[in-house]
């Protein structure tokens, strides 16, 4: 491969790879904020970008919304689901071991796909395009409308994000709760609100990310969450989970790791990059990439 | 003002609180001494009611709070400087005070009590957007007691401020102390100065493993042969 078509080619999976990164990322922060909070992996998560996607579907066939109302109606019922599906499954289980949730995490997960599979069967289903995809050429590297559309949409929820989390009243109590609990509750705030507002807004961020990749896929089925939940997950780890920025670089990197692997390698080895990515950092930096060593508290 | 009657709290299948009455008027500063491990922490967490007691009762104005949640408590106007200050390290010093006043809507009056907080505590001022970890132990305590008194309590609890901080400056908190009683807050303070705390309370009680052994006016306990020997040294 002489030079010219080396850059072209690694130009055009730095494109494809952000584009699919924002969408790890956005599943990521789910983890992490979550894992920030109550300390718990959430197997579930990916199950609710599942969720979200059908959300979508519901609302784009049945309900015939277009688009944006169409992805706000999916974030809105994922995050409900989030809240219930903590005030049923995990706040029962806040004080017991913590293997003891996690195994509650992975039924819930277990519960959610089968579930879904017994409401829609297994069949996979088209997701209708909401908007014409549109290729555009540009210096020879093809983008395709909806990848902007899902990077300007990652991109938007990840500013209102941080926006919330940094300089809400809600954000600042969602830090010192994720800081420390019980000096959280002695200032007045009410963790279980705390709780339950960080599951709906981890849970809304993923069915955003559902929303989008069906869009771009056209396809759903109740699997669909597993694979991009799990790699997610490892999205999360490799940021410093718990850390909300580090689970944005994290997606990131996955996403144009994997599309590089994918460009110049083979499609095939594109999922052991992924998981070669997290045997890594448990190697080398187990707090991940923006994480610090936690000090010890006398 | 608060009255703790008989309560009994256990970890698990420790009996860790065995029997503990206390009580405080309204205005006075009362200190509970003891050693490392008597119960001194447990008792103020139950009152905060981030452990809830098994038997017995806690009075506060009144109303029964054994057994309600911690936030409410707050809302009521008993706020607690927890043991080693636990400032949320990640965050600035004003947004550690800011998360004092977080049940407060009365802008105005919050943005009295913030610069009241910062006249009691000039270096709180100068570091506003320092990042609290990077504070030393002093600071941390004097952000710890400002972001309490954000919450404009009636009842403080205080546990262990003088806690790993040089002995000009556990002078300097217990003289705050005083000032923040004065101007109309009701303390509870628990210490293992004893020294230091029965110098500013108006009544102690001492704990030994769990149970009240010894309760009266400071003055009585300062000069009680058994407190000297035991706390004071000698």
């Amino acid at each position: 491969m002489d030079m010219g078509s080396f850059l072209h080619q690694f130009v055009q999976q730095l494109i494809n790879g952000v584009s699919l990164g924002s969408i790890y990322a956005l599943i990521a922060l789910g983890y992490t904020m979550i894992y920030g909070i109550i300390k718990l992996i959430n197997f579930a998560h990916g199950d609710i970008y599942m969720l979200g996607a059908y959300f979508g579907f519901v609302a784009t066939t049945m309900l015939g919304l277009s688009f944006l109302p169409a992805l706000v109606f999916a974030m809105a019922a994922a995050a409900v689901a989030g809240i219930v599906i903590e005030r049923v499954a995990y706040r029962p289980m806040r004080n017991a071991p913590r293997i003891a949730i996690l195994i509650t995490a992975i039924g819930v997960s277990f519960f959610l796909e089968y579930g879904m599979i017994l409401i829609a069967t297994p069949q996979p289903r088209t997701f209708p395009a909401v908007f014409d995809a549109t290729v555009y050429n540009v210096a020879g590297l093809v983008i395709n409308s909806q990848q902007i559309v899902i990077l300007g949409s990652a991109l938007v929820l990840m500013a209102a994000l941080t926006y919330i989390v940094n300089h809400t009243k809600a954000g600042k109590a969602m830090r010192a709760v994720s800081f420390d609990m019980d000096a959280a509750q002695l200032m007045g705030i009410n963790i279980d609100k705390v709780i339950s507002m960080t599951f709906a807004l981890g849970s809304s961020l993923a069915a955003a990310a559902g929303v989008l990749v069906s869009i771009y896929y056209n396809s759903i089925d109740p699997l669909m969450g597993m694979m991009p939940g799990m790699k997610a997950f490892v999205a999360a780890v490799l940021g410093g989970i718990g850390i909300i920025p580090g689970a944005m670089l994290g997606g990131i990197i996955m996403g144009v790791v994997e599309a590089m692997v994918s460009g110049f390698f083979s499609s095939t080895f594109r999922d052991a990059a992924a998981f070669g990515i997290l045997i890594l950092i448990l190697l080398y930096k187990p707090s991940g990439l923006l994480g610090k060593n936690i000090r010890e508290k006398v | 003002m608060l009255k703790v009657d008989n309560i009994d709290v256990y970890y698990g299948a420790i009996h860790a609180i065995k029997g503990v009455s206390i009580q405080v008027a309204k205005g006075e500063i009362v200190t509970l001494v003891g050693s490392n491990g008597a119960g001194k922490s447990t008792t103020l967490r139950t009152i905060s009611g981030l452990l809830k007691p098994k038997n017995g009762t806690i009075l506060f104005e009144d109303n029964h709070i054994e057994g309600m949640s911690a936030h409410k408590i707050v809302g009521m106007g008993l706020c607690q400087v927890p043991e080693g200050r636990r400032v949320f390290a990640n965050m600035t010093v004003m947004e550690n005070l800011e998360l004092g006043a977080y049940l407060r809507s009365d802008k105005d009056e919050i943005a009295k009590d913030l610069e009241d907080v910062f006249k009691k505590f000039p270096r709180l001022l100068e570091r506003k957007e320092q990042v609290s970890g990077t504070l030393s132990g002093g600071e941390q305590q004097m952000l710890a007691m400002g972001r309490a008194l954000m919450g404009r309590p009636r009842l403080l609890l205080l546990d262990e401020p003088s806690m790993g901080l040089a002995p000009l400056l556990v002078k300097e908190i217990f003289h705050i102390i005083q000032e923040i009683n004065e101007s109309g807050t009701t303390v509870l303070l628990v210490e293992q100065n004893a020294n230091m705390a029965l110098s500013i309370a108006d009544k102690a009680y001492v704990l030994e493993t769990g149970r009240i052994a010894l309760a009266g006016t400071a003055k009585e306990l300062a000069s009680s042969e058994a407190v000297r020997k035991a706390y004071l040294g000698g």
